[in-house]
């Protein structure tokens, strides 16, 4: 029941609303639907338009006034993943016909393509450190989650908070001894580096939410698992964990899209090798400024990702949002 | 859970075997304790050291000297970070307002359970789960002078014909407080909705019973009632809005002119552009400190609200 009540979307008919005065009459509830459809649609069309421009051209991509109506076309994630150089007429002449279709596209500007571009590389490491921070913070956080949920901590309530507190912080006040501290140590511009820090970042959200989940696991489960002979550990493995799987699979969730959206450290810290996609899609260059459709179709493949987890973390964002304070 | 009972087992089980708990607590707990002391405790400590000093990161090589209270002096006496410290000011200000209007606006609205109420407050949440430095760059592309649907709308009902908001000092302030508003306002929705789900129903029948009016019960129900989480969103928003930077940064990089140059902006651009590291570690400290106190009211709320 407390479960079902956390959700956002559904909760269930005559919960706590039934009787309430404003249970309004179907006029005042269509107008509330209608001012709030009007807003969603508002607030998405930021979102969809970039989705357009995605699949614009890249003339159409800056036209004046903005272009609504046109024919789709993939140039702008070709541009995205390639490099290109403009070539003489003699020389594209002198060319065998194109072979793709992306060939194609290309040289309908009267360019060639001259290899690939860094962005799948970018994306790639987004996907490494992304995942790889997120399975190392759920990990520590779920063990000492688990401590602070069962056993007498020493000063459990101000550990708690210092750990929250140092999620706290303003990045950018630590980021100057980081900075020196991965040049020390030759972390920066490494996968490794990154993983570290978007672990400590996010293993503080991963303690106080697990703890949440974990709290709602009856304590009798894993006690009645050990009289039937499991050490603590073995309880803790075959009976809390299978328990709290929800909850970690969305703690999970939460810590990839910080990762995933993070950027102050990623621009600071790497340059090349461990550069992640928001750093980088800024700055991907056309002829002539930045090169928008381009632009708009990386920012379109990164967000993609992150639209659908937040389709599935949708019953437990209230939670996230709060550090597991409100579960309702 | 297991059924089969090894009788030899049973005896010693929940007492012994395997760690005891304090180990297993030790063993649980030390490793994220000394993960974040070592990157975000240490760090802290360093750059309190480093605000007293003269040091720069660009030349390693000089030898770095203590001096005092200097950065600190430095920093209130100049006019550019008062400066600084106000267009955040009013970045904070501003987006908050906003943001608790349209939040809760859209909570009453929503809490009226019409249909489809609950693919809608999806829908409305999505901007907040998006990269804040891409969220910046593709309003950049939207408030662009040339190509932007903003402007051009703008323009088109508003028959301006030159209506541009980055470039203008009077109009670029408020395209972030925009921004950050449409990204937010959904986070004060969500705490709102929860805030009024919270409120037993039996309190609005006996405001009916007393014959209060709904004016009278929105002013001494809903609104107490709702005021703790009301209060979470905001502190949380505070804090976030003082840090911000990705969003701004892509957006505007703090112009035209200084007119969007935020606290955070500028920190960036002392310490790694300008590398003057010591003062820079200064402005961090005093950017610390105001976030510190806010955190500690923001978990108090969490523990209260928690507590209910």
């Amino acid at each position: 029941m407390d479960r079902a009540a956390a959700e956002v979307a559904t909760v269930p008919a005559g919960h706590s609303t039934a009787r309430n005065p404003t249970e309004s009459s179907p006029a005042v509830k269509w107008l509330a639907g209608i001012v709030v459809a009007i807003y969603a649609v508002i607030t998405l069309i930021p979102v969809a338009w970039i989705a357009m421009t995605s699949f614009k051209d890249v003339t159409e991509a800056v036209a004046y006034p903005p272009v609504v109506f046109f024919e789709p076309t993939l140039e702008g994630y070709v541009n995205l993943f390639t490099t290109r150089t403009r070539a003489t007429p003699e020389y594209m002449e002198s060319l065998p016909p194109p072979a793709t279709w992306y060939d194609r596209i290309v040289r309908s500007r009267n360019m060639v393509i001259a290899g690939p571009s860094p962005f799948a590389g970018r994306f790639l490491n987004s996907v490494i450190i992304g995942f790889g921070s997120t399975f190392l913070a759920v990990f520590l956080g779920t063990l000492a989650a688990y401590a602070f949920s069962r056993f007498r901590v020493p000063l459990k309530d101000d550990l708690m908070f210092f750990i929250l507190s140092t999620r706290m912080m303003p990045p950018i006040a630590v980021a100057i001894p980081i900075f020196l501290m991965y040049r020390q140590l030759g972390l920066a511009d490494t996968h490794l580096g990154l993983i570290l820090l978007y672990t400590a970042i996010n293993v503080s959200f991963a303690v106080w939410l697990l703890k949440g989940f974990i709290d709602e696991i009856p304590r009798e489960y894993e006690e009645a698992a050990m009289i039937d002979g499991y050490t603590r550990l073995q309880a803790f493995v075959k009976v809390v964990l299978p328990q709290a799987a929800t909850g970690i699979a969305a703690t999970a969730i939460f810590c990839l899209i910080t990762a995933w959206n993070e950027y102050a450290f990623a621009l600071l810290l790497t340059t090349r090798t461990a550069q992640t996609a928001p750093p980088f899609i800024p700055n991907v260059i056309g002829e002539g400024g930045l090169d928008w459709a381009a632009v708009s179709a990386g920012t379109m493949l990164f967000l993609l990702p992150v639209m659908i987890f937040t389709l599935l973390l949708r019953k437990h964002l209230l939670r996230g949002i709060t550090f597991g304070a409100v579960r309702k | 859970m297991p059924s089969s009972v090894p009788a030899d087992r049973l005896a010693t089980a929940a007492v012994s075997a395997g760690l005891s708990d304090r180990v297993i607590t030790w063993l649980f707990v030390a490793p994220t304790i000394v993960l974040l002391l070592a990157i975000n405790i240490f760090p802290l400590f360093w750059t309190i050291y480093l605000s007293f000093t003269n040091f720069r990161a660009n030349q390693p090589g000089r030898a770095v000297e203590w001096v005092g209270l200097d950065n600190y002096r430095s920093l209130f006496d100049s006019d550019a970070v008062w400066s600084y410290l106000q267009n955040t000011a009013h970045f904070v200000v501003w987006s908050i307002t906003l943001q608790v209007l349209i939040g809760f606006g859209l909570a009453l609205l929503l809490h009226r359970q019409f249909r489809g109420h609950a693919t809608l407050t999806t829908l409305i949440l999505l901007p907040m789960m998006l990269s804040p430095a891409l969220v910046g760059l593709f309003w950049r592309y939207l408030f662009d002078p040339q190509a932007g649907i903003f402007n051009y709308v703008v323009n088109y009902f508003g028959g301006f014909g030159t209506f541009s908001m980055l470039s203008s000092t009077q109009l670029a302030p408020w395209a972030i407080i925009l921004v950050d508003t449409w990204m937010w306002a959904p986070y004060v929705m969500l705490l709102c909705l929860a805030g009024l789900r919270s409120v037993p129903p039996y309190l609005y029948e006996a405001a009916e019973v007393d014959r209060a009016s709904r004016l009278q019960q929105f002013w001494h129900i809903t609104l107490p009632m709702v005021m703790p989480l009301l209060m979470v969103a905001v502190l949380f928003r505070a804090i976030e809005c003082f840090k911000v930077f990705d969003m701004v940064i892509e957006l505007t990089s703090g112009g035209p002119g200084e007119t969007t140059e935020l606290a955070s902006l500028s920190l960036k651009r002392a310490a790694f552009e300008k590398w003057r590291t010591g003062y820079a570690s200064a402005f961090a400290i005093l950017l610390f400190v105001v976030v510190f106190g806010a955190s500690n009211l923001y978990v108090k709320y969490l523990n209260r609200v928690k507590s209910r």
